[in-house]
């Protein structure tokens, strides 16, 4: 399955006959992670994690050692998994929340121990029904064995953990809405500083909120040791990384990779992974790392799958989501996709996201549907500069959150690679490829009561 | 329509009890009241409201905030087109065409008999099995026109209701009990410092408000000194 023989240390238990159940968890090492945990202080364990160097798997990369030390000194302390991956694209915690609930629930009782945690709450985006079911079951059953509530596991160490069903909501995956949505509240990211989570997080309380996969390398970590995920990797991307792949490849899916040893090329091409593109035809682009990332063509196919790596050439690693789009793919209609998302999920609280993403939407629309203007380029770089002043990369911001910056670059970097394309449909009047109309044509003669 | 029916305000109350601050239950509650009337009705609102002591208007304001809660009735069951781009360079927009021509309506609308609803989904997370619909969350991937015109008619026929159920119910697994360790840093209420055996609530706290945002006046506190709050 892999390319190198590193071990899979998330994904290992997926196919397994009922992956999800405690049974199925226990016969494969299953909380002895937490076990051995219970025997080290929490500042050993925070030692482990800091040696492995983890960096977050939910899309910025940051540490997580370096994370939870930021916590501050206060009680209660509240740790938050974020388990709301809506990020296009993105499909890996999907299938680790659905497969593998258990992974999970220890690798946060072992980040609870080691930040020493008041209450854990799972937050589970609302859309995955099974996961919810999977995970409530999954909790009830760790209690049952004894690996949360009162003295988990004799040791004398107590810990509560809650799931929470998110409403609906992508803006609800950025850590601070995710507390508001939490507290109950509309998902409006706060403004930072003051409200790093780690300092001041739910309820106002120092919290942790860590990504669902980042959680599930805890448990092969402490069984392992920091030292053995370190060893994967290279540089800063250590261990693995679950890659999502999807789009125009043959075998789409969730692979497990070692971090820094894997090119986009392998990714997509190697027989054991994406297969090729599809129809065998050629790859035009290709988007890194979730759609708020500069997309990349078929010349950075042998970039390495690392976040420095990627950096380098001007986007990002991301959640570890890869879509490859063929020759047959208009670039105008896969950036207004991405475009209307994000309009469609600005929380409305920065003019320049809220009513800028509506402007670049509109003006891809009608270039799509060919009634674009030769103006309609400075017209998007201009819009695209008043949401993110230079459309550099990493964006610069002008909003409280990461949202509105995500709106350029599917745009900018589109232009740059296929600015002929665009062209071409503001000097055809009409779109190059079949079908050349906007999907969603209204129906006419509906019964719809909208 | 209805309020929370006896057993279900039972469970709100067990859900309630599991959160340091009444105001956090409020997106559970919400999924509740949808699974008992498929929709978010005016009374039960003004229910879950009057249990987290929150007025009807904070909970509208939260609830519309949020795609999958819904103040209107929807069909029996909606039925979600994703067309983001993994889906849509698999034929999403033809998919949700042809979802659209099957049914008569537009993306949001219901048909007549209110069976179904068809909505045009953002990213669902199943973009390895490209294009994927969900209904009522429950997730069908590698989707075609026929498979689409099977699923319709498995639905229709109640072949597929053990695994599909009803609009609004989404969790049906419950949880077992209530707190068992949450100490009185995390619930300055509880008895003995932690929530009682039957998960009850506190009583006579006030509603949950963060101390920075939209703080009550009289209830802001410094960054996690919980107060026991002025309601005790």
């Amino acid at each position: 399955m892999t390319v190198t023989d590193a071990p899979r240390i998330v994904t290992g238990r997926i196919g397994r006959q009922r992956s999800w159940s405690l049974q199925s968890y226990l016969a494969t090492g299953g909380y002895q992670g937490l076990r051995k945990v219970l025997t080290m202080t929490p500042e050993e364990v925070h030692e482990q994690v800091n040696v492995a160097n983890l960096l977050g798997r939910g899309g910025a990369g940051f540490e997580a050692g370096r994370k939870w030390g930021m916590l501050r000194k206060a009680e209660p302390v509240y740790l938050v998994i974020n388990g709301d991956e809506s990020e296009p694209a993105t499909f890996k915690d999907h299938m680790l929340i659905e497969e593998d609930p258990h992974q999970i629930v220890e690798g946060a009782l072992i980040c609870a121990y080691a930040t020493r945690c008041d209450q854990v709450f799972i937050f589970i985006r609302g859309e995955f029904a099974l996961g919810l079911e999977r995970m409530t079951a999954a909790v009830n059953e760790a209690y049952r064995h004894g690996a949360a509530g009162r003295d988990v596991f004799g040791s004398g160490w107590s810990i509560d953990v809650v799931v929470h069903p998110g409403a609906g909501a992508y803006i609800c995956g950025e850590e601070t809405a995710l507390l508001e949505s939490l507290e109950g509240k509309r998902g409006y990211p706060r403004i930072k500083p003051p409200f790093f989570p780690a300092a001041v997080g739910l309820y106002g309380a120092p919290t942790i909120v860590n990504n669902v996969e980042t959680l599930s390398n805890l448990p092969w970590v402490m069984i392992h040791g920091g030292d053995a995920f370190a060893a994967l990797g290279e540089g800063r991307s250590k261990g693995t990384k679950v890659m999502a792949l999807s789009g125009h490849v043959k075998r789409p899916g969730n692979y497990e990779l070692e971090f820094a040893k894997v090119s986009f090329r392998q990714l997509l091409f190697d027989d054991a992974l994406g297969g090729g593109i599809r129809e065998d035809r050629e790859l035009k682009a290709f988007v890194p790392g979730g759609v708020s990332s500069p997309w990349l063509g078929p010349e950075h196919l042998d970039v390495l799958l690392a976040n420095e790596k990627v950096a380098e050439v001007g986007t990002m690693a991301g959640s570890g989501a890869v879509t490859a789009m063929d020759e047959t793919t208009c670039v105008v209609r896969a950036a207004w996709r991405i475009v209307r998302f994000f309009h469609r999920e600005s929380c409305g609280q920065c003019t320049p996201c809220r009513e800028g993403g509506g402007w670049v939407e509109k003006i891809m629309q009608r270039i799509e549907s060919g009634q674009g203007r030769p103006q309609d380029l400075d017209l998007l770089m201009d819009v695209c500069d008043n949401i993110s002043p230079g459309v550099t990369w990493p964006p610069a911001q002008t909003t409280i959150c990461v949202l509105g910056p995500s709106i350029p670059p599917a745009v900018a970097s589109g232009i740059r690679m296929f600015r002929d394309e665009y062209l071409a449909h503001i000097r055809e009047g009409r779109c190059p490829f079949p079908p050349d109309r906007l999907p969603g044509r209204p129906l006419t003669g509906s019964s719809a009561r909208v | 329509m209805a309020r929370l029916t006896p057993d279900n305000e039972q469970r709100a109350r067990e859900t309630i009890g599991l959160y340091p601050q009444r105001r956090s239950a409020l997106i559970p509650l919400l999924h509740l009241l949808q699974e008992q009337d498929g929709y978010l009705t005016d009374d039960g609102m003004q229910h879950v409201g009057e249990l987290l002591g929150l007025t009807a208007a904070e909970v509208r304001g939260t609830a519309s905030f949020y795609d999958m809660l819904h103040t209107e009735p929807v069909g029996r069951y909606l039925v979600a087109v994703c067309t983001n781009i993994a889906c849509m360079l698999g034929g999403a927009y033809e998919l949700l065409e042809h979802a659209c021509e099957r049914f008569g309506v537009r993306p949001g609308g219901t048909t007549t008999d209110g069976f179904f609803t068809v909505e045009d989904a953002e990213c669902l997370a199943l973009c390895g099995n490209a294009p994927c619909v969900t209904v009522n969350w429950r997730f069908f991937g590698d989707m075609d026109a026929a498979r689409f015109d099977r699923l319709v008619e498995d639905l229709a026929s109640g072949r597929l209701d053990d695994v599909v159920p009803p609009h609004g119910t989404l969790n049906r697994v419950r949880r077992e009990g209530g707190l068992l360790a949450a100490g009185r840093t995390v619930h300055p209420d509880a008895p003995g410092g932690a929530v009682a055996a039957d998960g009850l609530p506190p009583a006579g706290r006030p509603p949950g408000v963060s101390p920075f945002t939209g703080a009550v006046s009289g209830m802001a506190v410094g960054p996690g000194s919980e107060t026991d709050g002025e309601g005790r």
